[in-house]
């Protein structure tokens, strides 16, 4: 049964306005479709408030008001009036969407749909959002602290802030975070408490985990065997970077609703495989060893049989800038192949950073292109023509395929880059 | 009707419907794996890749991957293709957030496990304000008039 307190109460009534009623009543009936008995404070949130694809922006076009206002009421707060939106009340911002500002014509998108992006935008800037434009924004000015209540959307940096950050989120949705931006309140429910984040199954890790591919694929592994449950992995791993646990995150919370996991001796919750586990019994117990690699790696590269690659693309998750250095590095003084395009998608801010230390340029001297904002997949966008992809993200791989129909490697940054250079898949299974 | 059988589960989101259920183990991808115009599954390896879930009672496990689910099924209303109804075991805020917004009579955590009741082409009435789910076989289902049974009101 849902309590509300007199402050949530006042929301729902309508005293603090008409849009913040209808977040109010959206938050309850989503609480109460979850079973909770409360909400929480939360003072970050990380959504896509009033954003619109192609399909949205032609569907909401003569749905009365200014655009912006009738996106963000009747899809964002699943309104049935419309109502203006008053500013963000808690700490907001604005995730992946839209097209890259410099790009877009390479991107190939349309013009129109360019403008209404930068419409969106505008609202969402006037509403107090602070536009990070990409799905990796811990690495991007919003890095939570242990503890810390959150409103998230995006799988994969979901996972990374509950796991790696101790912070506590639920792989919130568009309309709980805009009606979460204009409340400061959350379903009280799942990662939020205690009980929930310990571990439910165990991985047992029998092979050295050391590149990034390799943490992709155990990862990839992982979100398959556990589907949406809570794994704990133990042994064979050395403390993995930033990057490394961006892969692996993003790629079990692809192949599965992975949204929490522990690393024993490693990530903040995990001293110790039994206090990760907090006394629950492990479910089930999973090995991971050279075959389980070799199987992943397969299924990865199921779809792809034609050796000649059109278009490699690199960022998913948005690329760190130490993967720009990396891919920089590895194009230094040579040119991508005419047939063979390369795409690399990062955030604003990181994009910055490279422009300062010379990676864009040294990438764009080869031939390749790096854009912001967006990815191959969320824009459903790659260059015309392209049949056979290279990707090093599991999650990508996983992804792009089904939404495009393209055949898609999967393999190492080097393998895809020497790919680019070469337009030939060249890649082997890491041993 | 002695041989309809009855689920008894919680609310999600209430409203009564019926229709011929959809049936899959798997858990249900949201975006990259569903295409919310058509209303069909896309995602390679899914068992139901490729089969429209409109009007559907869809019978599944739950909901999996992006945080893009409540959007994507979100969009299935205003495209017209949304499922019926839904009836699943697992509870996650994806597809309880996703159910609000589109706006379906929703039950899970029931006494039975539908998957072990419910099959593909099965009649299926969801009551999601009495959490209760009525189940015709297909074989029987087929000798009755359809019409006669009551759809969402």
């Amino acid at each position: 049964m849902l309590t509300l307190t007199d402050d949530e109460k006042a929301m729902l009534d309508g005293r603090r306005g008409k849009a913040t009623q209808k977040a109010m009543d959206l938050l309850v009936r989503y609480a109460e479709a979850l079973g909770a008995e409360r909400f929480l404070d939360t003072k970050n949130v990380a959504g896509v408030p009033g954003s619109a694809n192609a399909f949205l922006q032609n569907y909401f076009k003569d749905k009365g008001g200014p655009a912006g206002d009738a996106i963000f009421s009747f899809f964002d707060l699943d309104a049935d009036e419309l109502v203006e939106a008053p500013q963000a009340v808690v700490h907001t911002c604005h995730l992946q969407g839209g097209a890259d500002p410099l790009h877009w014509q390479t991107l190939g998108a349309r013009e129109e749909i360019v403008r209404g992006h930068e419409a969106r935008e505008a609202f969402a800037v006037s509403k107090g959002v602070e536009i990070l434009k990409t799905c990796t924004p811990y690495l991007a000015g919003n890095v939570p602290a242990f503890g810390d209540h959150l409103a998230w959307m995006e799988s994969s940096a979901v996972i990374y802030a509950n796991s790696v950050l101790g912070a506590r989120t639920n792989t919130e949705g568009r309309e709980s975070t805009s009606a979460a931006m204009l409340t400061g309140k959350i379903p009280d429910w799942g990662l939020h408490r205690d009980e929930p984040r310990r571990g439910t199954h165990r991985v047992d890790v029998r092979i050295p985990i050391e590149s990034v591919i390799d943490w992709g694929m155990l990862g990839y592994f992982t979100g398959d065997v556990v589907q949406e449950h809570i794994p704990v992995l133990a042994g064979g791993m050395r403390p993995p970077d930033i990057v490394r646990l961006k892969h692996f995150g993003a790629a079990a919370s692809s192949s599965g609703g992975v949204e929490m996991y522990h690393l024993a001796g490693i990530t903040p919750e995990a001293p110790d495989v039994e206090t990760a586990f907090g006394g629950n019994v492990p479910v089930e117990v999973f090995e991971y060893g050279a075959a389980e690699r070799q199987r992943v790696y397969e299924a990865l590269n199921a779809g792809a049989s034609d050796p000649a690659v059109d278009f490699v693309m690199l960022g998913c998750p948005h690329a760190a800038l130490e993967q720009l250095r990396e891919a920089a590095a590895l194009l230094d003084g040579r040119a991508i192949s005419g047939n063979t395009r390369l795409w690399i998608f990062t955030s604003r801010a990181v994009r910055t950073e490279a422009d300062a230390a010379g990676y864009t340029q040294a990438i764009q001297a080869a031939g390749g292109v790096v854009m912001t904002d967006t990815c191959s997949a969320f824009a459903q966008a790659v260059p015309a023509g392209t049949k056979v992809a290279a990707l090093d993200s599991a999650k990508q791989a996983h992804y792009l395929p089904a939404i495009l129909g393209l055949q898609a490697w999967f393999g190492t940054t080097r393998d895809c880059i020497e790919a680019a250079i070469t337009g030939r898949w060249n890649g082997t299974c890491p041993t | 009707m002695s041989d309809v059988i009855v689920l008894r589960g919680r609310k999600v989101v209430g409203g009564r419907a019926a229709g011929e259920a959809l049936v899959t183990y798997m858990t249900v991808p949201g975006w990259g794996g569903v295409n919310p115009i058509k209303g069909v599954i896309t995602e390679t390896r899914h068992d139901l890749r490729g089969v429209s879930f409109a009007g559907k009672v869809l019978v599944f496990r739950g909901a999996k991957g992006s945080s893009g689910w409540s959007a994507m099924y979100h969009t299935t209303r205003l495209a017209g293709t949304a499922p019926a109804a839904l009836v699943f075991n697992e509870m996650t805020t994806k597809v309880a957030l996703g159910a609000v917004v589109m706006r379906v009579p929703s039950v899970t955590d029931f006494d039975r496990d539908p998957l072990e009741v419910i099959e593909t082409g099965d009649w299926v009435i969801v009551d999601g304000d009495c959490g209760t789910v009525e189940v015709q076989k297909k074989a029987r289902a087929a000798t009755l008039e359809l019409d006669a049974l009551p759809v969402r009101g």
